[in-house]
């Protein structure tokens, strides 16, 4: 049975992956009005990180083929 | 625990980009394919009802805590550091992490090893019938009422924050959940309520982390919060000495008797929508492991919930007010918080996983009610009061159907909340009737090998019935508060400690009396299921540092060093 990590994993990376590629793309075209407070620090882009690595942490440690 | 409902709609506070729906949807694309791969799994009533006991701790932990921590709790306790400051962690700490600890050294070995399905199973096994009967008729019903109450406010919360029709939110959730469940049992539940744990900590972590930036540090946060509140918003105990010192207006009695000795122990030792997670544990040493690591856990959720409303009370720019006030004037409202701090720091990306972690915390706890509905009701009311005779595979069957059957009522309840509002205090009140009655049964039941069937079975309605009583009086009168809470100063938060205290009080008095004037149960029909009967079984011949007793040291020593540093 595919591991209940491994699904975690799944969920972190994609959500990572989405929210750093929006932060990035806030990066290169910054907006006229972010809209949000600590803009500067560009939050998106680290926590996206973050999540991508643990993401793909978890899904190669608990990825159905080493598991079996 | 904190109603949140609020009768105006004001403007949206949040807009969501193309990359937050996204992250939306994949979040419920996730969640039904974990529910379709494990339909394969869900074929027998230990698989489809206990998950097949197989769960290891750390996965029965997670989930034991996230069937908790739903979004109207994360959203209420936020709003309520807003108006009370600190003592708000008292909900999190004093009020789950003793309860947890006794759950996981004195409590779980005898449901464990009793082998029951559900915690009214247990009072048919020490009380008999009348007792679970009792218990599981009131559970069930009260259940499937708070699911349908919460869905409503939740699709209310969801409408105020990003704008969507009431409808859409009530259907798409819940329709969401039936699946999933309905699919894999509890073994579905469990697999999406831990990683809606791990979704809630990503979708909430970074606005204290980023709020605490913008304040300046803890020590700036306090002086910031003195200036614009009080200085008693960030001590959790240093006002307790009376009821007129805090803003709570409650003393420390009420929250270490009534709060942490009997409401807490009653929720998180018999409720059985957060105990059925820990009797799907693989064996003795996970089963008493999972409550203390749910514990460690709850211990940090003060940092994602009670820091973002000390926060909002020190960085908004504009005072948030009473939900009352807030339909009147349009404003916000303290349960507006935890929303108003997601949109001030989290752009594109960082929105959509906010609003993932409230949705996945509604899904979590509703997930958590139904599948306990389920089991609740096809093993303790339909096998022994209805049909005796049916196979396995028909009990499965009758518990794919109750989830659905669950869900719709939930759905009835909740559109029943929108045409008569008031409805939903009375079924939240409803619901607090049961607890600490059930925990005095439950907790003589194991200690005391004299309590005997009638003594369990009257202390528990006597008990039921004060609480009721003494709400109702209330009710009538709202100035009796001061008899039942013992002070002239007392607020309604106070009632709720003591009506709790004064039952469980009353439900032990009845059950000794009642138990002394009837005939002993015979010790050998008690082997398995009493302290002083029972031999305890062994977590095994391993480390030091894989044994309950020595985590649960470690978390108690933890407890009372942050108590100590924010007292």
């Amino acid at each position: 049975m595919v591991s209940i990590w491994f699904f975690i994993g799944v969920s972190l990376a994609v959500n990572g992956a989405l929210t750093l590629a929006a932060g990035v793309y806030q990066l290169l075209y910054p907006p006229a009005n972010p809209g949000v407070v600590l803009f500067n620090l560009h939050a998106n882009v680290w926590w996206g990180a973050v999540l991508l690595v643990f993401g793909l942490i978890y899904c190669f440690k608990f990825a159905p083929r080493r598991q079996s | 625990m904190t109603p949140l409902l609020a009768s105006a709609v004001p403007p949206r506070l949040v807009h969501l980009s193309p990359v937050d729906v996204v992250i939306v949807v994949f979040y419920f694309a996730l969640v039904l394919s974990i529910g379709w791969y494990l339909k394969g799994r869900a074929n027998t009533g230990e698989d489809f009802f206990m998950a097949g006991r197989e769960m290891t701790a750390w996965v029965a932990g997670l989930s034991f805590l996230s069937a908790n921590l739903g979004a109207l709790e994360l959203m209420g306790w936020a709003g309520s550091a807003y108006q009370y400051g600190i003592l708000a962690t008292h909900w999190y700490w004093i009020g789950a992490i003793p309860a947890m600890l006794f759950l996981a050294l004195v409590m779980m070995p005898f449901y464990y090893i009793s082998k029951t399905h559900s915690v009214p199973g247990y009072l048919k096994l020490r009380f008999g019938e009348p007792s679970r009967a009792l218990s599981a008729v009131s559970f069930a019903f009260m259940t499937v009422l708070m699911s349908g109450v919460n869905m409503f406010a939740m699709a209310k919360v969801m409408q105020i924050v990003l704008g969507w029709d009431i409808n859409f939110s009530i259907w798409v959730s819940s329709l969401t959940v039936a699946i999933y469940v309905t699919l894999g049992g509890l073994r579905s539940a469990i697999f999406n309520e831990v990683l809606q744990f791990f979704l809630i900590w990503a979708g909430a972590l970074l606005i204290p982390i980023l709020g605490l930036y913008e304040a300046g540090g803890w020590t700036n946060l306090k002086l910031q919060i003195a200036h614009r509140a009080s200085e008693q918003y960030v001590h959790l105990w240093a006002g307790l000495g009376s009821f007129s010192n805090n803003p709570m207006g409650i003393n420390w009695v009420g929250i270490v008797f009534g709060l942490g000795a009997v409401i807490s122990t009653g929720y998180w030792t018999t409720d059985f929508l957060v105990v059925q997670r820990l009797l799907a544990a693989k064996d003795i040493r996970s089963a008493e492991m999972a409550p203390i690591i749910g514990a460690g856990f709850k211990m940090m959720v003060p940092f994602i919930v009670i820091l973002p409303g000390l926060l909002g009370l020190a960085v908004l720019p504009e005072k948030l007010v009473p939900e009352s006030v807030a339909a009147v004037t349009g404003g916000h409202s303290y349960n507006d918080v935890l929303p108003l701090m997601l949109a001030r720091y989290c752009g594109p990306g960082l929105l959509g996983l906010g609003v993932t972690a409230l949705i996945a915390g509604f899904m979590s706890g509703m997930a958590g009610n139904v599948s306990a509905f389920t089991t609740v009701w096809t093993y303790d009311i339909y096998r022994p009061l209805i049909n005796r005779k049916g196979s396995d595979h028909h009990y499965v069957n009758m518990g794919r159907w109750t989830t659905i059957i669950g869900v719709l009522i939930s759905v009835g309840t909740a559109y029943l909340v929108m045409q008569f509002a008031s409805i939903m205090d009375y079924v939240q009140a409803l619901f607090s009737f049961f607890i600490a009655p059930l925990f005095g049964t439950v907790v003589l039941g194991m200690l005391w090998k004299r309590a005997t069937s009638a003594g369990g079975f009257w202390g528990l309605l006597c008990g039921t019935l004060s609480s009721v009583g003494m709400w109702a009086w209330v009710k009538v009168d709202p100035s009796a508060l001061r008899y039942v809470a013992l002070s002239p100063h007392a607020k309604a938060l106070a009632q709720d400690m003591y009506q709790a205290l004064w039952a469980f009080v009353v439900c032990v008095t009845v059950t000794v009396i009642v138990s002394l004037a009837t005939n002993p149960i015979p010790d050998g029909e008690l082997t398995g299921l009493v302290y002083g009967l029972t031999e305890v079984p062994s977590v095994g011949d391993v480390p030091l540092y894989q044994r309950p007793l020595f985590w649960a040291a470690v978390v108690t020593v933890i407890f009372f060093v942050l108590n100590i540093m924010f007292w």
